[in-house]
Parts: C-alpha cells; structure tokens; sequence
C-alpha cells in the first residue's frame, strides 16, 4: 500500500512537470489497453467482409469507417495493435535473450571476446531494414519469420551493452570475492553479473520498442511482412495504396495510428530519461 | 596522419571480409535448389544437372567459398537469375540513384538540422524551443512511408504540383528528399542543441563573452565548431543507414535505386542479385564509419595521437 502510494505520487510529479512525457505515456497506455483486450474492445471481427459497403468513410455504426472489402477498420486497427506489440515484444525479447547471452560470454570469457563482438559489428553493418528483407528472403513470409527477422537485429544491441557493464561489473570488488570464494562461472554469470546488468536491460527494452514496431509496419508495408488478410498497420496501409485517392480514410487511419504509438513511446523515454537524470533536473 | 589513416583502414578490413563470408553463408541455408530456380520449375533434369555443374553448385560449399571469394576480388558477381545480366552491371546504375538521393537528403538534414538546433540553442526555455521539440519527436516518429503517401496524396494527386514517380527532374527529388531525411534532420536537430548546450556551458565561453565577444560569434564560431564533433558522428551513421533505409522512400516514389531492386530481387529470390546488393549495402557501410573516424581525426587532433 505504501509502495503504492508511493508510485502514484511518482506518477502525479512526473506528469506534473513533464506534460509531454505524460502524454506520451497515457498514448503507451491506451496502445497496451487496446492490443490486450482487443478482441473485447472491437466493435465487430476484423476479417468479416461487407463489399456493399466497400470504402465506406466513417458513420455512427462504424467509427473508422470501412476499407475497400467494407472490414470495420477500427476493429482492424484495435487487432493492428496486438499484432504490432506481439511482434515487437517477442522480437525485443529474442534480441534480449540472444544478445545478453553473448554479450555477457563475451565479456567474461576473453577468447570469446574478438570473434563475437566482430560477429556483432558486422550485423550492425548493415540498417535493421535490410537485415530483416534478407532474413526474411531466406526463410519466407510468415508472422513469426517476422518476429525471428527483427530479433536478429536486436541481438547486437543488447550484445554491445551488456558486453560493457560486465566488463565493468567483472571490475567490482564483489565479483572478485565470489570469484575467490570458488563459485562456478555460472553462479558468478547469473547471481552476480546478470542481476547487475537488469536495470539497463530494461531500460535498453523500452527504448527499442518503438523502432521495432516501426520496422515491423515497413516490413508489412514492403509486402514482406504479415501476410493479408491479418489485421496489421503497415499491410493495411500497402493495401490502402489503390484506394487513397477514392476514399483518403483508409490510408489515414492506419498510419495516424502508427505514428501515435511510436510518437508515445518515444517522447515517454526522451521525458522520462530527463526526469530520472539529476543533472537536468528541472529547476 | 598517415598512421592513423592507415590504422584505420587496416581495422575495417576484416570487417569487410566477414560482411562478405556472412552474405555468402547466409544464403547457404536458403530452402530450395539454386539450380532449379536459375533454369526454371518445369525444365529437364539434364538442364539442371547441367547448370550445377556450370554454377559450381555441385562442389563443396568450402570450395564454393574459394571460387566466391576469388571472383569478387576480380569484380564479378555472377549473373542475375531473373535478367541475366552481370550483377555488376544490375547494381551500378541503381546505387547511382540511391547515393544521389541520399547525398541530397542528409546535405538537406545537416544543414537544416544544424539550423534549427542552434536556433532551438539560442532560444532555450522559450515557446521557439519548445515547438522545435515537439517537431523534432514528431519527427523521429513518423514513418517514413506514410509521411510519403500524405505528401503525394496532398502534392500530386490534390495539387497536382509534383510528380509522384520517377527521378527525370530536379521536380523529382523535392518530395523523396524530404521524406528520406525526415528522421535524420529530427534527429540532428536534437542532437545539435544538446551539444551545444553542452558546449556553451564550458569555462572557455563564459571567458570569451566575459572579455566582450558578441554572443553571435561566440555561439556561430566557438561553440558551433566544437559541438560539431558528435554531430559528424551522427551524419555520418544516419547516411550510412540512408543508403539502406533508402529502400521505403524508393518504393514510395519508384525511384529506380538500390533498395528498390533488393525488395523485387528478394521477392523473386534473385539470390546473386541479393547478395551483391547486401555487399554493396555493408561495404557501403564500412566505408562511411572509416570516413567518419577520418574526419574526427581532422576536428579533433588529440584522437589521432591516441
């Protein structure tokens, strides 16, 4: 209860001296509320057609209007939502998996060190874009390919960071003292590193999200993402392509909603990372 | 000078060697046969067999490697499955197109984004300020094929002031420069004005305006200059990553560039294709980062003593 409290008051003063910061966070807010209950919150199924009411523009019964198969674009959009949060979710946590475990191996064990950081640079070489098209040439169109194919490029991120804080946590005086005590690489590795190095896991996470949910909508967009007729933002907005100039809703829409999500996580992380360093305290 | 050029080169070398052993490998896992797909699905065996044997696809991958490897060092990427044409000769005019429009899109977002993060400085705490920030989020937000949709719906579908495909023109370039360096011109801005800030709350400022030089001069000459060091930095990351990134703006607009033949080469499995577009991609990549760490050399003299 009190750490409640607690939290809230956090929550107050933030909003209270960073008003951009909080509505970054109520737009996060409303993305997460709408991806977890999308099927109780869409108004009807996203995939039933309706061609009599094909480019429908908006109306009382269908708020979003309809696309060019009549689909309820607000249910479409709401499902939109889950999709883009299961795959930038997995695919941060694939590259969170994968990078710590290299990252840190790399770090602790030198001979490990040269070839899999330089495995590292050379993913990194290339934009995450481009990573993702050539992962996805390889192994084929599908939901979870897409989630494997921007996974990939995240592992190097979380390498290249968790790769530093061992080596400087390897430095502390507690790490020494296990290491003499006698205990295993693995218990020095899981109970000393790791837990050390979550904070900025963490952190490192809800600072990628927004790019991931970008590239997964390009990847879509490119026609090498979801596969149609699943309700995705960036596949919608490939689809609204022939239709725009008829009817601009259905190319609108999808992108406004898109662009809001990633403007919320982005302006909550800039907003927050100033609150949270002392050195830019607000006066 | 020298050594530090020298040092560097030698450092990104094998880089590039892994950024090629990783391309060639990467499409050894490829699912299907390589030389089915070169002569098509409904040919004789004979014709199959025959074109292994011509493609090399019937030696062992080491061996493949060795025959890669020495035929890239002589400039030849092998044929493209789909037009039969040398790859090389696929791949130059389009990275033509792309490097065009990527140089005149990050020359915009520099210069732009110097602009407005040093106004955004100058302005600090003011209504300026604040609207600069928020632009500048908006910015980093917005995806870069919506942005391109909205602009072609309102400039050349609405107006009909702009052409909305192709590269003939200067006309041409407005909308596509725009849109490839809408992120990159966000993200200088921001990163202008925190290095600034940085900068002009160092001793040496507070003593120039101290002695009487106009702040004018003290932010346009001393400070500009030395918060110029992290602003390269991210030039020069950004038109790495143009060069790729390129690839939505293109198929946006149907600019004839490099991206636009990785997407068709990767949905038609053009597998040479593919792969000398990824090499041009990372060594493309390679290079700027070796550029970048030339021109820290020049703006900072104490890195290339190091």
């Amino acid at each position: 209860m009190k750490l409640l409290s607690r939290l809230s008051r956090a929550v107050w003063a933030f909003t209270r001296d960073y008003k951009l910061g909080a509505l970054g966070g109520a737009l996060v807010l409303l993305f997460l509320t709408v991806a977890l209950l999308a099927p109780q919150l869409a108004p009807y199924d996203p995939d039933t057609i309706s061609l009599r009411e094909s480019l429908a523009g908006p109306s009382a019964r269908h708020w979003l209007g309809q696309d060019n198969q009549g689909r309820d674009l607000l249910s479409r959009i709401i499902f939109g939502a889950r999709m883009s949060l299961y795959i930038s979710l997995s695919a941060i946590g694939i590259g969170a998996v994968f990078g710590v475990l290299l990252g840190m191996l790399a770090a602790y064990y030198r001979r490990l060190d040269m070839p899999i950081m330089r495995l590292m640079d050379v993913v990194l070489a290339f934009p995450g874009i481009i990573v993702a098209l050539t992962t996805i040439a390889i192994l084929g169109r599908s939901v979870n390919n897409v989630v494997i194919a921007i996974g990939i490029y995240h592992i190097p991120q979380f390498a290249r960071l968790v790769h530093g804080l061992t080596l400087s946590i390897q430095e502390t005086v507690y790490v020494e003292g296990a290491v003499a005590s006698g205990e295993s690489d693995f218990s020095v590795l899981t109970r000393y590193i790791l837990p050390n190095c979550l904070a900025s896991i963490v952190v490192q996470t809800s600072l990628l999200i927004p790019g991931a949910i970008m590239t997964a909508a390009t990847l879509s967009f490119l026609g090498l993402g979801v596969p149609p007729p699943t309700a995705e933002w960036g596949s919608m907005l490939q689809n609204s392509l022939q239709w725009a100039q008829m009817a601009p809703h259905v190319m609108i829409i999808p992108g406004l909603a898109l662009m809001l999500a990633v403007f919320g996580f982005n302006v909550l992380g800039d907003e927050l990372r100033d609150a949270m360093d002392p050195r830019l305290k607000k006066r | 000078m020298v050594r530090y050029i020298a040092k560097r080169f030698l450092v990104s070398v094998p880089t590039l060697l892994l950024v090629v052993t990783l391309v060639f490998l990467a499409f050894q896992l490829i699912p299907g046969d390589p030389a089915r797909m070169y002569v098509g699905v409904d040919a004789a065996q004979e014709a199959v067999e025959q074109v292994r044997r011509d493609l090399g696809l019937d030696q062992p991958v080491w061996t493949q490697y060795v025959t890669y490897m020495s035929r890239l060092a002589r400039g030849d990427l092998g044929k493209s499955i789909y037009t039969r044409r040398s790859v090389v000769s696929e791949l130059a005019p389009r990275f033509r197109n792309t490097l065009e429009l990527s140089l005149a899109a990050i020359v915009f977002a520099t210069l732009v984004g110097v602009a407005l993060g040093t106004l955004a400085t100058v302005k600090q705490g003011t209504g300026w300020d604040r609207l600069l920030t928020v632009l500048s989020l908006f910015g980093i937000s917005m995806p870069v094929f919506w942005l391109g949709l909205l602009l072609t719906y309102v400039f050349s579908v609405q107006w009909h002031l702009l052409p909305s495909a192709g590269n003939e023109t200067w006309r041409h370039f407005l909308m596509p420069t725009l849109c490839l360096s809408a992120f990159s011109l966000a993200f200088i801005t921001r990163m202008t004005r925190s290095a600034l800030l940085e900068v002009l709350a160092q001793d040496y400022v507070r003593t120039a305006l101290a002695k009487g030089v106009r702040e004018a001069v003290v932010v346009g000459w001393h400070a500009l200059r030395n918060a110029m060091l992290p602003v390269v930095t991210v030039v020069g990351l950004r038109f790495g990553y143009m060069l790729g990134g390129a690839v939505v703006t293109e198929e946006v607009f149907a600019w004839p560039g490099l991206g636009r033949l990785l997407v068709t080469a990767v949905g038609q499995r053009d597998i040479p294709l593919v792969q000398g577009a990824l090499l041009l991609f990372g060594a493309g990549f390679v290079l700027v980062n070796l550029l970048v760490d030339l021109v820290y050399g020049i703006l900072d003299p104490r890195i290339r003593h190091r």
